[in-house]
Parts: C-alpha cells; sequence; structure tokens
C-alpha cells in the first residue's frame, strides 16, 4: 500500500480553485521533489495535507496508509506521522521551544495510545538530536523561534521532525532564506533522517535544493495540477529551460 | 508540557457548571434579616462581641455610606444593586459534612488533583469530619488522617509562626486582642470614606485576616497553605489588614485556585497593607469565583478595594494577581508609595471569558523622593467578555525623582470579546520618568495551526500560547502557586475557541 495517495485532488480558496484534480502517490522511503512557479498550488497541496484551516476541498481524496486523511482533525493526522515543516515557522513568545517540544511530542505519542517520555529519557533524546543538528542548548532554552535567524528556524524543523519521527516530512520551501552554509547544515539534517521507511516531499522552486537532497522523484505542478513527472534529471532540465514550457502545456 | 494537557483533559470533561458540585451547604444556622440598617450593624458588632469604639467606628461608616452613591465609571453593566435586599450577617454556615474523602464527587476530587492541591487540604476544604462509630475502618483512616494532618499542620505553622513573634489571626479576634494594633492600622490605608464599596465594607465587614509581622522578623513562611485551608467561610464582606513594620518581610497568598461559589452575589472586599521602613510585603491573590453560567446568569460581582501604604522608607509593596472568576471584577490594588526611595509593583493577569466583565488595574501614587514602580498587566480576553485596563500613575509636586515603567499587554481569543485600557499618568514635577507600553494582539490562526500540525489539540494550543503570553507575571508567583495557576488559565478559557 502507498504511504500517501492523493487522487485527483481538487480545492477552492474563497470561490477559486487552486488545485484541479492533482494526482501524486508517494511510497515509503521515497524523496518526491515537487517543482513549479509561485501560484502553481505546491503550498495549497501541503498545507491541504496538513489540514490547515480554509481550504475546501471539492473533490477527489487523499489517504494515508489507506486511511481517509480528510477525515482527520489535523493533530490527528501529526499523530499518525504527517509533519510539514513551515515555509515561514511562527514565533511563540514566552513559550520555551524545550516545553514545546515536549508538550508536543507528548501529545503525539498520547494520542497514539503511548506512553508520555519520562523527563530524563525526553532531555537525553533532545540533546542527542541537537548535538547532530548542530543546536546549541541555549537555542532550546529560548522562545519557540523568538529571536531565531532563518537558518535557526528552519534547524528548529528538521529538530522536530526527527524527534517526532514522523512517516511523512513535507517540507514547504526549505530553502528560502537560506544562505548556502545553513541550507547544507538543514539539509544534512533531513538526510540523516533518510530511512526505508520515511517518505520526503521536498517543495521548492529552485534546483540547488536538490543538489543536497537527491530525490527519487520530480513533479512539476503548474496551475493546479501535475504536469511532468520525471527522476532528479528533470529537475535539471528545468534549470535550464525554465518552467514557462509547462505553462502553455497547463 | 504535562500542565497543558491535563488541563485540556479536565476542561473536555467539566463545564462551567461543575461549580454546583461539593460547594452545598446545609440550612443556615443563623442570619439577621436582610437589609442595612443601625440596628443590623449593631447586631453584627455584638456578634463578634466587639468593643465599643469598634461599633462606633463602623456606625460612622454606616452614617458616611448612606450619603455617598455607587459609583458608576468602571466599564461595567450590572442590574441596579438592592442594597436592602441583602443578608449581611449569617453565621458561618457549616458544610455539609462528609465522612470521608470516598463521598466526594469524583469529579470534585479529580479537579483537586489537576490543580495539585494536596489530599489533606482537600479534606478540609470539603470539610470531612470524621465520625463516630464509622463503619469501614479504610475510609475511617482516610478522614481522619486527613483531618489529623491538617489539623498537625495548622498547629506546626502556629507554633512556628509564635515563636517567630508574628501574629496572625482572623481580625475579629485581632480586634479583641490586639485593641492597639488593629485601633492604629485599620482605616488608616482605606479610610471609612473612601469609596461606596469600601464604606460599605468598614460597616459591616464580617471577618478576615489579621497579620502583624515585628521588626527586623522575616516571616518564615508563606502565609498560604495555612491561609488556604482557615480560609473558609470568610464570607463577602473580608476585611484584612497587614503590617509589616521595621525591616520585616512577609509573603501573603490569598484565595485558592479551586472553584469557588458562593451564595452571596455581592463580595466587596477591603484589603490594607502597611510597610513601615525598610519592610517588604508581597501579596499574591488567585481569584477563581463562580464567573456565571454559560448564559452569563449568575456570578459574583466582586468589588474590591485594596491598598498598601509604603509608609517607610525604603519599603516595598508587590501585588500580585491572577483573576479568572467572578462575574464583574471591579479591582485595584494600589500602592501610596509615602517612604522615601520606596517602591511599589503590581503584576496583573486578568482573564475573561463568557460574559465576565473585568474591570481592573492599579494605582501607584508617588509621594516620596525617588520612588519606584512597575506595573506588568496582561488582559486575556476571549468569548463575549470585555476586559478592561484602568491604571493610575501620579506624582506629586515634591515626589522628585519618581520612576514608573508600566507594559500593558492584551490578548485577544476570538473576534466576539473587548480589551480597553485606559491609563492616566500625571507627573507634578518635571524630574519624574514615567514609562508606558501596551500592546495588544490576537493569538493567530498561523500560530495556532503550527501547534496543531505538530500534535497540539486546538485547545492545548490556546492553552500554550496564552501560557507563554502571561509567562512574566506567573514567575511573580510564589513557585507552588504558579504551578496551579498556570492550570487555572487554561481552565477559564476553556471553549474559548473552535
Amino acid at each position: 500500500m502507498a504511504l500517501l495517495e492523493v487522487k485527483d485532488l481538487k480545492v477552492r480558496v474563497e470561490e477559486r480553485e487552486i488545485l484541479h484534480g492533482l494526482t501524486l502517490t508517494v511510497n515509503e522511503g521515497e524523496i518526491h521533489a515537487i517543482m513549479g512557479p509561485n501560484g502553481s498550488g505546491k503550498s495549497t497541496l501541503s498545507h491541504v495535507i496538513a489540514g490547515k484551516p480554509g481550504y475546501e476541498v471539492t473533490d477527489g481524496q487523499i489517504l494515508f496508509r489507506g486511511e481517509d486523511l480528510l477525515e482527520m482533525d489535523p493533530e490527528e493526522r501529526a499523530a499518525k506521522g504527517v509533519f510539514l515543516a513551515f515555509q515561514y515557522p511562527v514565533e511563540i513568545p514566552g513559550v520555551a521551544t524545550m516545553t514545546f517540544l515536549r508538550t508536543a511530542l507528548n501529545a503525539q505519542r498520547k494520542a497514539r495510545g503511548e506512553d508520555e517520555y519520562s523527563t530524563p529519557d525526553f532531555l537525553r533524546k533532545v540533546r542527542e538530536v541537537s548535538k547532530s543538528l548542530n543546536i546549541p542548548q541555549d537555542m532550546l532554552k529560548r522562545g519557540v523561534n523568538v529571536g531565531f535567524s532563518g537558518g535557526e528556524k528552519k534547524r528548529n524543523e528538521v529538530l522536530q521532525m526527527a524527534l517526532f519521527e514522523p512517516a511523512l516530512c513535507i517540507l514547504d520551501e526549505m530553502d528560502s532564506g537560506l544562505d548556502i552554509d545553513a541550507l547544507r547544515i538543514a539539509a544534512d539534517g533531513v538526510n540523516a533522517l533518510r530511512t526505508p521507511k520515511r517518505a520526503i516531499v521536498v517543495i521548492t522552486h529552485y534546483q540547488r535544493l536538490l543538489n543536497y537532497i537527491i530525490p527519487d522523484f520530480v513533479h512539476v505542478m503548474s496551475r493546479g495540477r501535475v504536469v511532468k513527472s520525471g527522476d532528479k534529471q528533470l529537475a535539471l532540465e528545468l534549470e535550464e529551460s525554465g518552467y514557462a514550457q509547462f505553462e502553455d502545456a497547463a | 508540557m504535562p500542565a497543558v494537557q491535563e488541563t485540556v483533559e479536565r476542561v473536555k470533561r467539566i463545564d462551567v457548571d461543575q461549580y454546583r458540585y461539593g460547594f452545598e451547604t446545609l440550612i443556615d444556622s443563623e442570619k439577621a434579616p436582610k437589609g442595612l440598617s443601625e440596628e443590623i450593624v449593631k447586631f453584627i458588632s455584638q456578634k463578634k462581641n466587639e468593643p465599643a469604639w469598634m461599633l462606633q467606628w463602623r456606625l460612622e461608616a454606616y452614617r458616611r455610606w448612606l450619603t455617598m452613591t455607587e459609583p458608576t465609571w468602571a466599564r461595567v453593566e450590572y442590574p441596579k444593586i438592592d442594597f436592602q435586599d441583602i443578608y449581611y450577617y449569617a453565621a458561618p454556615k457549616p458544610k455539609k459534612s462528609v465522612a470521608s474523602l470516598d463521598e466526594i464527587d469524583p469529579e470534585i476530587l479529580k479537579t483537586y488533583e489537576k490543580l495539585g492541591i494536596p489530599l489533606r487540604e482537600v479534606a478540609m476544604l470539603e470539610g470531612i469530619e470524621p465520625k463516630v462509630g464509622e463503619q469501614d475502618p479504610a475510609q475511617r483512616k482516610i478522614a481522619v488522617d486527613a483531618v489529623f494532618d491538617s489539623v498537625s499542620v495548622a498547629t506546626t505553622f502556629k507554633a512556628e509562626l509564635k515563636k517567630a513573634g508574628v501574629i496572625f489571626m482572623p481580625i475579629s479576634e485581632a480586634i479583641r486582642e490586639h485593641p492597639e494594633l488593629v485601633q492604629k492600622y485599620l482605616g488608616s490605608v482605606v479610610p471609612t470614606s473612601d469609596n461606596f464599596y469600601a464604606t460599605l465594607n468598614s460597616a459591616v465587614f464580617s471577618d478576615g485576616s489579621f497579620v502583624y509581622v515585628p521588626p527586623a522578623v522575616r516571616c518564615p513562611m508563606e502565609l498560604s497553605t495555612y491561609f488556604r485551608i482557615n480560609e473558609r467561610n470568610t464570607g463577602q464582606f473580608e476585611r484584612t489588614l497587614i503590617i509589616a513594620d521595621k525591616g520585616s518581610y512577609v509573603s501573603y497568598l490569598e484565595g485558592c485556585t479551586a472553584p469557588q461559589r458562593d451564595e452571596n452575589q455581592l463580595h466587596a472586599a477591603v484589603v490594607e497593607l502597611v510597610a513601615l521602613d525598610d519592610a517588604e510585603i508581597k501579596y499574591s491573590t488567585v481569584q477563581n469565583w463562580y464567573p456565571g453560567n454559560s448564559e452569563g446568569k449568575g456570578g459574583i460581582y466582586n468589588f474590591v478595594t485594596k491598598r498598601g501604604d509604603c509608609r517607610g522608607r525604603n519599603s516595598k509593596i508587590s501585588w500580585t494577581q491572577v483573576e479568572t472568576g467572578s462575574a464583574i471584577t471591579w479591582k485595584y490594588p494600589s500602592c501610596i508609595l509615602r517612604g522615601d526611595n520606596s517602591s511599589g509593583e503590581f503584576y496583573s493577569i486578568a482573564i475573561s471569558n463568557g460574559f465576565q466583565q473585568v474591570d481592573s488595574g492599579t494605582k501607584m501614587i508617588h509621594l516620596g523622593k525617588n520612588t519606584s514602580s512597575r506595573i506588568i498587566s496582561k488582559g486575556i480576553a476571549a468569548g463575549k467578555s470585555q476586559n478592561t485596563y484602568r491604571g493610575l500613575v501620579t506624582a506629586h509636586r515634591k515626589a522628585t525623582g519618581a520612576r514608573n515603567f508600566t507594559a500593558c499587554d492584551s490578548l485577544l481569543i476570538g473576534d466576539k470579546c473587548g480589551a480597553h485600557t485606559v491609563p492616566y499618568i500625571e507627573a507634578k514635577n518635571s524630574s519624574a520618568t514615567f514609562e508606558h507600553e501596551a500592546t495588544t494582539s490576537k493569538i493567530s490562526e498561523d500560530v495556532l495551526f503550527y501547534c496543531i500540525q505538530r500534535g497540539l489539540s486546538q485547545e492545548e494550543a490556546v492553552g500554550l500560547v496564552v501560557n507563554g503570553f502571561v509567562k512574566d507575571v506567573l514567575q511573580q508567583l510564589p513557585m507552588e502557586f504558579a504551578v496551579e495557576a498556570q492550570k487555572l488559565i487554561s481552565i477559564s478559557l476553556e471553549g474559548s475557541v473552535g
């Protein structure tokens, strides 16, 4: 069974249709890149999978391990293993990052009927993970993303991914606002999370990120549909020829 | 953080009407007739075996009250109160007594458990009494242990306080046992003529606490746990007087995070604090009175006058309040900074949900030289509530070098509530430095979705964000209470989203 199956998905935002019948299948262990120009519906797709309010699904299906994802509350999807790394992670003043991580992790574990982590176990796990991502302990004491640099915010997303161990990671424009060094650190973090069980969907404008996170499949989106799929070679071609050809095709 | 999750679980299970549980009383023992007259004032005084001077004091207040009218400047609306339709005296009513914790509604026990209130206090709060000839030995053991425990705790406290020379007793006892102290200080901060409700309180106050800390004594404990056990049945017109003599320190904690219901709709308390040279008083309040039901019916009207007088040089008074209950809150804990170099602080979290109305804030009155004050106010409005911060910072002509910093932050949850900030700032000399910052924000959808995407429910997410918002103030509370208050905050926001 596929991990994620998006079938002929049609989505509206305030009466305007953004996705016009999108189909995508992601299996365990695969890395998919979704590329496309601004406004092609890439972020909409990621938001609908994660369950962000404000989108109306008018047709089609999203199955996660065969279960109807659209029937689940967003927190339920998170507990089932759907993780969205945000393009612009929000700031939550006064809530220490450590507190946030623990609250979220335990909420997910509880939803799955697992025991909550004890404090020492949790601290050990966070330390281990944050060390591998080069995240200083002092950052964990600060408010969630408050005063974090662009790179720190993205690393914090990867840190959560590593902690929560989701089955499906969707990275929405992870490269936006990152310099080349910060990008490499974040990408290394993501690569370290590759397992035969975990699928990763990378949403990006540019081929650049795909030099660091090598995809098995590349999909080009235009005007609310996948217009072409291929392997990593397709991303390189796009770099050469741009998106314009697909604008016409769509 | 487990606190948030626990809170939300509780919230899901128990609705506002949970208040009906556990706070029932049996028949009234003794009541004066409804209404207020000189006879009633005399009756109250006589019931309490008060000396003649006290009766005179009350009568003067009563006569003054007759000439006063209710204040209407606050941003609160309620039907006119008929002051002749209120009982002004009822002998403390015994709670319906139960033999053991087993007889208490499990939901209530859970409430206490979630709030982290120790079992022995639960037993006291719920009025558990050991029964003679108890059948079940296990039950009996719980009951006796519970009561025995609390009594022994209270006794230990008393012994320790006595050793330090701290006087801590009901004010009715202090009037008889320490008349010289009471006469000297009662009404010296909030005079009998102060305002409509304070004057009413002066005429008919039922009981309250009296604290005197002798010179150079650091009160050996937070006057909290003990207080919580003994605070029951102080009634609707509470009167508290705390005096910190030269170089002393005391931290006092009022209230309880556990829900409190009272049949008396009108509450008009007066709290007076006096800090002499180099003394410090820290006064913390957690108020969780019945806020009314989900339609906005019922609920306590809380018209309180709280004022501290930094009478001595280098003295300090700090108010910290967490206000979550009551249908109407009208409350401005204030500091008179009379002594040179004295300082006042006001840290406040005021939460309103449902149909609650809060008009609260502080007054910092700078009279001495080089006095300083600090105000951190966090107002949170949810549901259809109205939440107003009203504050006055004033520097007298002679109060050179006065400094104030004020930060008022309001957080709105939903779009049917209101937050208002009404600051009054008066500097009557040019050397004063007053700073005022104010923000109003809404919990953004993006922040909530971020939290929810990480596995939190909507309510957990709101609880988390709000607790972050009020963190600066929570930190001012004594440790044990900060944890309870944090949970309480989330409980109060029940049903504010979704």
